[in-house]
């Protein structure tokens, strides 16, 4: 199904109607759709006409260098930042960061807490100012505060707090207007593999409850674990997009391990490469124009044992390096104005 | 719109309820009335005590330098500048024998230096002696002086402004007071809350809760908040100033013995005139008689709405400035510094003014600083306190105060437009000449 554009896309200039065309529009059920987003400023492109769309449900992994942009397209999102040009649609509509912002939750890198506030206060504070009636806040937080075993801390105050406990606060005040998009930065720096534990589980049953989530980040294994579909940007502009399976479908290099019997070794002929090996395992990279089963073939006649053998598929981390490498990425951080 | 009172609320609470400003406000009072009564107190009673010796070979100035409980005077024989202080005087006056038409000077030595103020008096009457001596010399009679000094010390000017029909009465040194004291008050709180908004801004950008917030509600609300909730804040301590300066002064003035409280009651009634019969007014009552009088002559309804106007119209003028140098300072409190120079410095100008028009309410300068919303209100109030419209016509009164409205408008709208791109932007030392880009580039 095709929705059709609507009308201030008409409006607008500059807009070349074959790219509308050929784009997938709204053909999932997206809660989010990005369309053709820019932001310029001053001195460089921060995000320069991305367009993705976010299914409902989902656990999307926005992922990206630092300065690629990433923050700036969460911005623009949270309705913090307006779009120079481009669209947001969420749940179909155009976003209206007045009525909307109540709908998302956002758990910022830098966190911030006001240091002398106590911490029951402060999370009724932040509920109330996302839209909660003070009853249904306090409810909430009580709720939350029993899940997390934070009771006692009501009236403690933020600077009495460590750095792990804190975050788990901070996850509590963006969670608890149960909003319909979460966008966690960072969620899990500087927390110990238990409370990391308990933030994922609660991430995993936030999704399954209905709530898309929007997981920024780079660390990679986290994005592998936990995330259904992947943007990457880099330099402001959109370099990968996809589930985070078809993507490392799409970047495998018939790369296998194999393991055979110890005493007997294989190395590198028409049909594969060796890269490495260590003991009896080795890394080979088939050669263009054969497939698995030549290798296999291969091994059997030269009768060697096979024990094992697995294909290689790339690690997030090193698709990511890869893309990412040589682009000068990291000169743009910090100077945004 | 419920958010921004939302905010407005935490701002005011967080505030009224920390303990300095409890103490703040509560001790302000208590010390400024301490300090006017232990003032007036020790003008009773004399902080020293000195013992003259006086050389006198004329003869009449004796009759008048007369005891008071810090000085006295006494005419020993065989004292002079190497012994006075062995024989146990403070200070020893040395005058010459005074001929008509010749120029002489009086010594005084002293153990201690004296204060200016005691020597004004000694040579106040010194010189009023040589004078009396001199009209005596001219033929008028002892008597005939002393009828004429009690007379001419009855009249005193008393100033009046005309208004049409009717005439009031005006005081220039009340209206000076009043001026120069909102002025000044006005000035302080420009300082106090104005960087109290600047270090609330700071705050939430340093410990970067401006993103989480800003992410429920809009920059402009957030800023808006602060200010309205700070000016709050502000706004109930002088008034809890005003209700306990108020209250311990009617307190302090229990105190009085009960005839002076009679006596001030009855100068009163009376307007002012002694009752037939009436014993005598004392010194000291007839002083707090004047005092409460002179006070009522102001036009008080008048000046409090000004005051409370140019508080907070000034008030919010400036907050918006130094919240708008709040959003661009980074970890280092020092860059406020020099981004605060272009706030302080017609602050610290229009405190200069405000000075010159407490003494001369009509000059241009006095003017066109109360049309100008940076300096308007203070210089404003001074101008105020010598009467509407008799020093400001009421024209003058209400385009200063639509500047003002104005002004306000503009800085709030400057400023939140700095604010938005400011709060959330790190690393970078701004400079004036890009909050004026920030302010001016489209949204």
């Amino acid at each position: 199904m095709v929705k059709f554009p609507t009308l201030p896309y008409l409006k607008m200039r500059n807009v070349k109607m074959g790219l509308y065309l050929n784009y997938k529009f709204l053909t999932m059920d997206a809660l989010l759709s990005l369309q053709n987003l820019k932001k310029y400023y001053a001195t460089q492109k921060a995000v320069d006409d991305i367009s993705f769309d976010i299914e409902r449900g989902s656990i999307f992994g926005l992922l990206g260098p630092n300065g690629a942009g990433k923050t700036t397209l969460l911005r623009m999102i949270t309705g913090i930042f307006y779009p120079d040009s481009g669209h947001i649609l969420l749940e179909g509509a155009a976003f209206n960061p007045m009525l909307d912002i109540e709908k998302i939750g956002y758990m910022p890198e830098e966190r911030g807490m006001y240091k002398k506030m106590k911490i029951g206060e402060q999370a009724l504070y932040l509920a109330q100012l996302k839209g909660m009636s003070k009853a249904e806040a306090t409810e909430k937080i009580k709720y939350w505060f029993k899940k997390f075993e934070m009771e006692s801390w009501w009236n403690k105050k933020v600077e009495d707090l460590s750095k792990g406990m804190s975050q788990k606060l901070q996850f509590v005040i963006t969670v608890l207007h149960e909003p319909k998009l979460i966008i966690l930065d960072e969620p899990f720096s500087g927390l110990d593999p238990l409370n990391a534990n308990l933030i994922k589980d609660e991430i995993y049953a936030l999704a399954k409850k209905g709530s898309t989530i929007i997981f920024s980040t780079h660390r990679m294994e986290q994005v592998e674990e936990i995330c259904d579909h992947i943007v990457l940007v880099n330099l402001g502009r959109k370099i990968l997009d996809g589930s985070v399976a078809g993507i490392k479908q799409q970047f495998k290099e018939n790369n296998f391990s194999i393991e055979i019997k110890v005493g007997s070794s294989v190395s590198s002929n028409s049909i594969f490469t060796v890269i490495s090996e260590a003991a009896s395992k080795y890394l080979i990279k088939i050669n263009e124009g054969y497939t698995v089963n030549n290798v296999l073939q291969h091994i059997i006649e030269q009768k060697i044992e096979l024990i094992g053998f697995n294909e290689v598929l790339p690690s997030l981390n090193e698709i990511f390096i890869k893309l990412v490498e040589g682009t000068h990425a990291g000169a743009r951080a910090f100077q945004k104005i | 719109m419920n958010k921004t009172w939302l905010i407005i609320q935490r701002e005011y609470t967080s505030r009224v309820r920390n303990k300095r400003f409890l103490i703040l406000t509560f001790l302000t009072p208590l010390l400024i009335v301490g300090l006017v009564a232990a003032s007036a107190y020790f003008s009773v009673t004399g902080v020293e005590y000195r013992k003259i010796a006086v050389i006198d070979p004329n003869g009449f100035i004796r009759t008048s330098l007369k005891n008071t409980n810090q000085i006295s005077f006494s005419f020993p024989a065989n004292v002079d500048t190497t012994n006075y202080i062995q024989k146990g005087y403070t200070d020893i006056l040395i005058l010459p024998q005074f001929e008509k038409g010749t120029k002489s000077d009086y010594v005084l030595r002293s153990k201690k230096s004296m204060g200016l103020m005691l020597q004004e008096s000694i040579s106040s009457r010194i010189n009023s002696a040589i004078e009396d001596q001199m009209l005596q010399d001219a033929g008028i009679q002892q008597n005939m002086l002393d009828s004429i000094h009690k007379a001419s010390q009855v009249a005193e000017l008393k100033a009046y402004e005309d208004k049409g029909s009717s005439s009031k009465e005006s005081n220039a040194g009340l209206a000076m007071g009043i001026g120069y004291a909102s002025g000044l008050l006005i000035y302080m709180t420009m300082f106090i809350y104005g960087a109290m908004v600047m270090r609330g801004v700071m705050e939430e950008k340093t410990n970067r809760i401006a993103e989480v917030i800003i992410s429920s509600v809009k920059p402009f609300e957030l800023m808006m908040g602060k200010i309205i909730g700070i000016g709050a804040v502000g706004l109930t301590q002088f008034l809890l100033w005003i209700v306990l300066i108020i209250s311990l002064t009617s307190v302090a003035l229990g105190f009085l013995p009960s005839d002076i409280q009679h006596q001030v009651s009855s100068l009163q009634q009376s307007n002012g005139q002694m009752a037939g019969g009436m014993m005598q007014a004392s010194e000291s009552a007839k002083r707090i008689y004047d005092f409460q009088h002179t006070i009522s002559t102001a036009n008080w309804p008048l000046i409090i709405f000004c005051f409370i106007f140019y508080f907070i119209g000034g008030y919010l003028f400036y907050a918006a400035l130094f919240a708008a140098v709040g959003s661009t300072v980074n970890e280092d409190p020092q860059d406020a510094q020099s981004l605060m120079f272009p706030i302080t410095m017609p602050l610290i100008f229009s405190y200069i003014i405000t000075n010159m028009v407490t003494q001369n309410p009509n000059t241009p300068i006095a003017f066109w600083a109360s049309m100008i919303p940076f300096s308007s209100p203070m210089v404003m109030m001074a101008r105020v306190a010598y009467g509407v419209p008799s020093a400001v016509s009421y024209w003058e009164l209400a385009l200063s105060m639509l500047c003002l409205i104005a002004g306000f408008i503009f800085t709030t709208w400057l400023s939140g437009r700095i604010y938005r791109t400011g709060i959330l932007l790190y690393g970078k030392k701004v400079t004036w000449k890009i909050m004026f880009k920030w302010a001016f580039k489209k949204v």
